[in-house]
């Protein structure tokens, strides 16, 4: 059991069956279910058993009870965007410490990326992830490479890697340059079922530069990163897509252009979504201040325009999902000059926080649309078991307390790095209980 | 003794017409000492300034271990190439090691922008930038201002035309922040590839037809222009390049007589700045190069609370 600051605890996932659980007089939100109100539901053997209206769990002995009373019980949450560092840089972040951050965070699932060393770019590599993530408290699931060592020439084996348990492919944090190698991965995705997640960013025009090509880059004197960078190759993507019929994920969308480009492309019947980030929809490059490398990510942070039209995306269901894109770093990789920083910030102990505070209290999300695009979006797009609390579903549930106010406090995360943007930021909202499998892995007094 | 408000200087953005009038008044001040047969004063006696260089320069290191002898301190010189936190020691780790040998200023240039200002973050001592990435330059511009207002008498209202390589010129931004601080009109002028895309953010009017720049300026400063842009397809050719923006003696024999030019240097002669310009009545290059010395003198002895 590891306690932190404010009353957070994380417990140890024991083998066995566990006692089964009962969560009443909370209110449920279930976008599959098309439920919001206040029910019990009763988690058994690792599975959903049923929901009911009674406030008392009836027919059950022997049975553990969290009283939710003014709290929301929803699917369990999916990160489908974190890099978890494991293998190769276990300084920054551990599959261990990793998935506690996510399950502190409210999150029952993540995908993790395969930028790591050696790439997840072989079926045995995706074998050492799903092994590592065995007895934590939240389920992994890799996303393999789409080009061997990410270097954008040779497909990886595809087939492979999802028969040992990959659910994408993507070669995040590096574009596919060459459209013609992207094609070939489009086409030959679609015989195993996955989306193909693009981080869509035209080299040539983002080259040298450390963040939004704007007024502030201007003013700061630092190279920019111009929205044409990303709006291009998201252009180039969903053409690729449309032309070949494979289903596309658009990784973390940062522009008004890219908004705009994947709400047509819906429009037109194009096999395409796409996720933002919550650094995204709440601060923009304004927020660097002066220099300040805990804002520094790629995609770059940009206008008050841009962040405007990320919130009219998710609100209106162009952006399917919200994602951390959790990228920890060691701090001598941010105690430096602005150029030099490493690219990334940390998210999955914030991010609940940030779409309670920044969208939903703010009327921009209605709850259930909070709990679509955090949960059934996510495990839909990726093809996962979880994201419905129906009966028979594994019993993966969030339990949020809406109004507790809290202060983003490095000291009290359970990951490993300390590369926040949101630092000392007061949010409303957090995961009070996280439930896996029917056992509770995260509990918040 | 009139003190600055400003602790540090990194920048001209945000530097007050009072500090940047009392920075070239004391600078008028030393250049009378500089014409003397004993160019030494004793203000900053056992003083540390440690010229922190992490790109190449000649002229603006030299400009400044002059401007500390000359006022009695000790320089101390460290070059480095510009390194990433994998190769070789992290800034924090230089800044604080050199800082733990007592020193008492820091004259910085480096190729990051903000470098300087993570300097004030990491150490105590009093920070100079001596031009940071694209950023800014701000001696620079105090020794631009200083030489106009010694030739023309004033700078309220004057107006100047900046042309060149504003993108990648951090005395361009330097001279648009305080020129603008001490009311004068500023324009800047290049090609549209060596415009910044959002120019706006200087908050000066930005064109790239250089007859509208030029008229009714009086002051025209040249950037140098990096030949090897050419390979970046920048601009096509040094021959379009001077017909199109450099300067020459028909084009100064259209502006006011007593029109001046300047250039920071170093000049590619014949390109951006025909040479028969350059050593014409109307240049003030060298000057600017004498001022550099006491614009330097001044700021340090400002900063360094010297006596």
């Amino acid at each position: 059991m590891i306690k932190k600051g404010s009353g957070s605890v994380m417990y140890p996932v024991t083998n066995g069956t566990p006692r089964p659980l009962v969560i009443t007089s909370g209110r449920l939100i279930d976008p599959t279910l098309g439920i919001d109100g206040t029910r019990t539901i009763i988690l058994d053997n690792g599975v959903v058993k049923s929901i009911t209206d009674s406030p008392y769990s009836l027919g059950i002995d022997d049975a553990d009870v969290i009283d939710a009373s003014g709290l929301w019980v929803t699917p369990g949450l999916v990160d489908m965007h974190v890099h978890l560092r494991e293998p190769g840089r276990e300084d920054k972040e551990t599959i261990a410490t990793g998935t506690q951050a996510a399950a502190a965070g409210g999150f029952t699932a993540v995908a993790c990326m395969p930028n790591t060393n050696p790439v997840l770019d072989e079926d045995s590599k995706i074998r050492y992830v799903v092994q590592r993530g065995e007895s934590c408290p939240c389920r992994i699931y890799p996303i393999g490479a789409i080009t061997k060592a990410l270097e954008g020439e040779e497909l990886a084996p595809v087939g492979e890697m999802v028969a040992s348990g990959a659910v994408a492919v993507s070669d995040d944090g590096k574009p596919v340059a060459k459209a013609n190698v992207m094609r070939n991965a489009l086409n030959y995705s679609k015989s195993f079922g996955i989306p193909v997640i693009c981080h869509s960013e035209e080299p040539s025009l983002s080259a040298k530069g450390h963040m939004n090509e704007g007024l502030v880059s201007t003013r700061l004197g630092v190279r920019g990163i111009p929205v044409i960078a990303e709006d291009i190759a998201v252009s180039r993507d969903i053409l690729l897509a449309e032309y070949t019929g494979a289903r596309i994920h658009i990784a973390h969308v940062s522009t008004a252009g890219s908004v705009r480009l994947v709400r047509e492309a819906k429009r037109r019947g194009v096999k395409v979504t796409a996720e933002s980030c919550p650094h995204y929809f709440t601060l923009t490059d304004e927020d660097i201040g002066l220099y300040d490398t805990n804002k520094k990510m790629n995609p770059p942070l940009r206008t008050a325009a841009d962040r405007e039209a990320v919130i009219a995306g998710l609100a209106d269901g162009t952006i399917d999902a919200i994602a951390s894109d959790h990228a920890p770093h060691v701090p001598e990789e941010k105690d430096v000059e602005f150029d030099n920083a490493a690219f990334g910030v940390i998210g999955m102990e914030t991010s609940l926080g940030l779409v309670l505070t920044v969208l939903v209290r703010k009327g921009i999300l209605t709850p259930m649309q909070m709990v679509e695009r955090m949960s059934a979006a996510p495990n839909r797009i990726l093809g996962l078991a979880g994201g419905s609390l129906k009966a028979g579903s594994p019993a993966d549930v969030t339990v949020i307390n809406p109004n507790v106010k809290w202060t983003v406090d490095p000291a009290a995360f359970f990951s490993k790095a300390r590369n926040s943007a949101f630092i000392g930021m007061e949010l409303t909202g957090a995961a009070a209980v996280t439930i896996l499998g029917g056992r509770v892995v995260y509990r918040r007094d | 003794m009139k003190k600055l408000r400003i602790q540090h200087l990194l920048g001209l953005e945000g530097v007050s017409r009072e500090d940047i009038g009392l920075i070239l008044d004391t600078a008028d001040g030393f250049h009378g000492i500089l014409q003397r047969d004993i160019k030494v004063v004793p203000t900053l006696r056992g003083k540390t300034v440690v010229n922190l260089f992490y790109e190449s320069s000649t002229r603006t290191r030299i400009s400044f271990e002059l401007a500390e002898k000359r006022l009695s301190a000790s320089p101390l010189n460290f070059s480095a190439s510009t390194s990433s936190v994998n190769k070789g020691e992290s800034l924090r780790d230089t800044i604080q090691n050199i800082e733990a040998m007592k020193i008492d200023m820091v004259v910085a240039r480096h190729g990051c922008a903000g470098a300087p200002y993570f300097l004030t973050q990491c150490t105590d001592a009093v920070i100079v930038n001596a031009g940071d990435g694209l950023h800014e330059h701000p001696t620079q511009a105090l020794l631009d201002m200083m030489t106009i207002r010694r030739k023309l008498g004033r700078l309220e209202g004057l107006k100047v035309a900046i042309i060149g390589d504003i993108f990648h010129s951090r005395v361009a931004r330097s001279n648009a922040w305080g020129m603008k601080t001490m009311g004068m009109n500023v324009t800047l002028c290049g090609p549209p590839t060596l415009l910044p895309q959002h120019v706006d953010s200087l908050g000066v009017p930005v064109t790239d037809n250089f007859d509208e720049a030029l008229d009714g300026a009086d002051v025209v400063m040249l950037l140098r222009v990096q030949l090897e842009r050419q390979s970046s397809a920048v601009f096509p050719s040094v021959h379009e390049y001077r017909e199109r923006y450099g300067f020459d003696l028909e084009r100064l024999s259209r502006m006011k007589k007593d029109v001046v030019i300047m250039h920071p240097g170093p000049i590619n002669r014949g390109v951006e700045l025909a040479s028969n310009v350059a050593d014409s009545e109307n240049s003030v290059i060298l000057d600017q190069v004498t001022n550099g010395v006491a614009v330097r003198m001044a700021v340090l002895y400002l900063l360094g609370g010297g006596e």
